[in-house]
């Protein structure tokens, strides 16, 4: 009975609490529908459109190059687009697609793929 | 208050016709497109998408072309749709995934006739998609090839002259022959007004790009030669 108790209770937490990893499911998912036509299903600047580009999309698993940038720029990059932190056009705003918590979650979610942080 | 019933009456009639306009198509072709505007308008339900959303079909494309098109489907977005379910790693770049496109269904011509007849009359709301926004004047055309390819970074995803560009987003070969100006205009100004959560961005434009775009657009009809 108790063992019942506590694996019903466990569940019950597991049910209500958000998990860590599922706000990470969720940026993963928006990356997934957004970033990778350019950034590629590797998330190293390989994306489908890639051939098209004149200027190559920035490698996300590259430590160095991501560790260099700080997350407000990422921020800003990812809601105003390329020319708002001096970078190319090609890199779109999507501030109007995206909600800042989403865009917040984005760069989270950056961090984990270059395994740096700034 | 009458004008409030007339108001919901009048909205009322206009989803009815349109939801009646739906029936008469193929039952198969809802289990791929929205016929009728979706309720849901979550990411979860552009995960499961099968094909894109026709409820504003007759503000959107050109009858002609729907008639030839559904006869000889040749797809529009050459990676697939959505673009991230049919894609796979290649060795440069990611590659469009043909084991994951699925062909649209060919139709008889007659069948093709009355599918068209009947997505023309799904037309957007006036307001989506307002008559005259494209406003006819085609001197833009070379500043919107301009912006197209160079300024606003349209072609990042989009196959426009010479079908060079992108392949995330339908190609605009044949813009002018497929799809409407007005539509074309309204748009690009807005997609997410169209769909929730779209994968075009929207870009800010000024109204000036928005008609030197669409300029350019209407004039492109060579197709995927």
């Amino acid at each position: 009975m108790k063992t019942q108790m506590l694996a019903a209770f466990v569940g019950l937490a597991l049910l209500l609490a958000p998990s860590a990893s599922q706000a990470d499911q969720s940026s993963e998912q928006i990356y997934g529908v957004y970033c990778v036509q350019c950034h590629g299903l590797q998330r190293n600047g390989t994306g489908i459109n890639v051939p098209a580009l004149s200027v190559k999309p920035r490698d996300h698993t590259d430590a160095k190059g991501m560790g260099d940038t700080p997350d407000d720029e990422l921020f800003k990059a990812i809601k105003e687009g390329g020319l708002a932190v001096n970078k190319s056009v090609l890199m779109p705003t999507w501030g109007h697609v995206l909600s800042e918590n989403q865009i917040k979650g984005l760069v989270k979610y950056l961090r984990q793929v270059c395994k740096c942080g700034k | 208050m009458k004008g409030l019933l007339l108001a919901v009456a009048g909205l009322t009639a206009a989803l009815l016709s349109s939801a009646s306009a739906a029936d008469k198509l193929d039952p198969s072709c809802s289990g791929c497109h929205a016929l009728v505007k979706p309720t849901d308008t979550s990411l979860d339900r552009l995960l499961t998408r099968k094909g894109p959303d026709l409820w504003f079909a007759g503000s959107k494309f050109k009858k002609e072309w729907l008639v030839s098109w559904l006869q000889d489907p040749k797809p529009i977005r050459p990676a697939g749709y959505p673009y991230f379910k049919t894609v796979k790693k290649g060795d440069k770049n990611d590659v469009p995934d043909p084991s994951k496109i699925a062909a649209h269904p060919k139709l008889k011509k007659a069948d093709a006739e009355a599918a068209a007849e009947t997505l023309m009359a799904l037309k957007a709301p006036a307001d989506l998609v307002p008559a005259g926004i494209f406003k006819g004047e085609m001197k833009g055309a070379r500043m919107g090839s301009l912006a197209f390819v160079k300024f606003r970074g349209c072609v990042a995803c989009h196959q426009g002259e010479k079908g060079e560009g992108g392949l995330s987003g339908p190609r605009l070969t044949d813009a002018g022959a497929r799809l409407q100006a007005d539509f074309i205009a309204a748009y690009t100004a807005d997609p997410q007004r169209f769909d929730p959560h779209i994968w075009m961005p929207t870009s800010n434009l000024k109204d000036q790009d928005i008609q030197r775009l669409t300029a350019f657009l209407v004039q492109l009809s060579q197709g995927d030669k």
